[in-house]
């Protein structure tokens, strides 16, 4: 029930590998020519991060494990392209012929062209940013120091398959609050277009002796974000 | 419905990444949905202006400043914002603070959330299998493929970004700091000491 991009604790990865700090921030220009259509695309407002970010999560396993940084997201972006009928996949199709565009006969235009990202506008859109947080009428459950367990089984209960946040290494461990952060859009029901059903979401401190057979200190913790629909009551 | 697809419409596209994203980028302007000077705005804001200068001063100023240092942990966005670090990726920010019974690394086990406004894009390792798989499980290790090594009796506690908040580390004030100003502070202040796989620069040492 798990997917690859649900990687927290796995084994055999190898050592990190540390870029020095004046590394170019797109090691290639294509890195940040994708980072850049890919957040034009996202402007349209055809889908919202919970979607965007589940594009890539179900990139088949073999394809999320070849693929670069960047290429998931290129594949994420053409999945949703032609999954919200932005463009037809023969669209994408006629893009391997070698056509640069130049010389294309006119296209009709768009039905969405009026909400292209203009360079004039880029600067506010990333200061606007996209907050998460939005009243709810879920009542706050827990408080700091309350002891609480993810649930289990995992994954998603509104869709199968469907998009989660909570990493499958917390799965029905325990854990205790340490910070209430408000009430926050769920994305395991926002990523399929089923409202936003905002919800509590906490700070949730586990200790690393109940999530790690082999723990590297008895001090040590993991804190994660979790919504109060992923938690049950100690 | 959770939408796996045997016809993967990446495949569609050429298989070489730099002419996949030249082709989508073709495609979609001649249909008018993307302005390709808006892509160069993009890439020019995080190539060049947002970056980890901006919580480096964040940093330098809760050093400088017990008031601030105890407004930003307490509650940093109203803070961010008056300071212009508001924005995409970062509209939700907690800072932790390092001391010596405790350090503070940040992951995102999922994807690569990270505080875009105040450290800009992440960088490759952190975006990487290892990092994502390891910094949770094994932390310890993981510093130490960065020369950080902590003492004994200092515990790590790991923030695996799960939700669209977004952590920034408060690394400790190098010891021979005293009496630098703000500015020299922000030299101090290391893309990683924020996100808590090192630690503050130590000043030079006076010529």
């Amino acid at each position: 029930m798990t997917r690859m991009h649900d990687m927290g604790g796995r084994f055999g990865d190898g050592p990190v590998r540390p870029d020095a700090e004046d590394a170019p921030v797109f090691a290639e220009d294509w890195h940040g020519r994708a980072l850049a259509v890919t957040l034009a695309a996202g402007a349209l407002g055809q889908w919202n991060i919970d979607t965007s970010r589940h594009a890539r999560e179900r990139l088949a396993p073999k394809d999320y494990a070849r693929f670069s940084y960047y290429e998931k997201w290129l594949a994420g972006l053409a999945t949703l392209l032609v999954e919200k009928q932005v463009l037809r996949a023969e669209d994408l199709a006629q893009t391997s012929d070698g056509g640069d565009g130049t010389g294309a006969a006119a296209v009709a235009p768009h039905p969405l062209a009026a909400r292209a990202l203009k360079a004039a506008d880029v600067a506010a859109a990333l200061a606007k940013g996209g907050p998460a947080d939005r009243p709810s009428e879920v009542a706050i459950a827990y408080a700091p120091g309350d002891a609480v367990r993810c649930r289990r089984p995992g994954g998603n209960r509104l869709v199968d398959g469907g998009h989660t946040r909570l990493p499958s290494y917390a799965v029905g461990a325990l854990g205790r609050i340490v910070r209430v952060h408000g009430t926050h859009v769920l994305p395991d029901s926002a990523a399929h277009g089923l409202g936003e059903a905002p919800e509590p979401l906490y700070a949730v401190a586990f200790a690393a002796s109940e999530l790690w057979s082999a723990p590297e200190h008895p001090g040590d913790e993991v804190v994660l974000d979790l919504w109060q629909s992923y938690l049950e009551p100690v | 419905m959770p939408h796996d697809h045997c016809d993967h419409p990446h495949s569609l596209l050429p298989p070489d990444p730099a002419l996949r994203v030249k082709a989508l980028e073709t495609i979609l302007t001649r249909k008018g949905l993307i302005d390709p000077a808006a892509l160069d705005e993009i890439i020019d804001t995080y190539q060049n202006r947002i970056g980890p200068a901006n919580g480096a001063r964040v940093v330098a100023r809760a050093w400088s400043d017990p008031a601030f240092k105890a407004d930003l942990l307490a509650d940093a966005d109203p803070l961010l914002a008056d300071l212009g670090f508001y924005g995409r990726q970062g509209e939700h920010v907690v800072v932790v603070e390092n001391t010596p019974a405790q350090h503070n690394m940040v992951v995102c086990t999922l994807c690569s959330c990270y505080p875009w406004p105040l450290l800009g894009i992440p960088p490759g390792w952190y975006k990487s299998d290892a990092y994502r798989a390891r910094a949770v499980r094994e932390p310890r290790k993981v510093l130490a493929e960065f020369g950080v090594s902590l003492p004994q009796d200092t515990s790590v506690r790991v923030w695996d970004s799960t939700a669209e908040v977004r952590y920034l580390v408060l690394p400790m004030r190098p010891e021979g700091s005293d009496g630098m100003s703000e500015d020299e502070l922000t030299a101090l202040v290391s893309r990683d000491s924020m996100i808590g796989t090192g630690l503050a620069r130590k000043p030079e040492a006076p010529a």
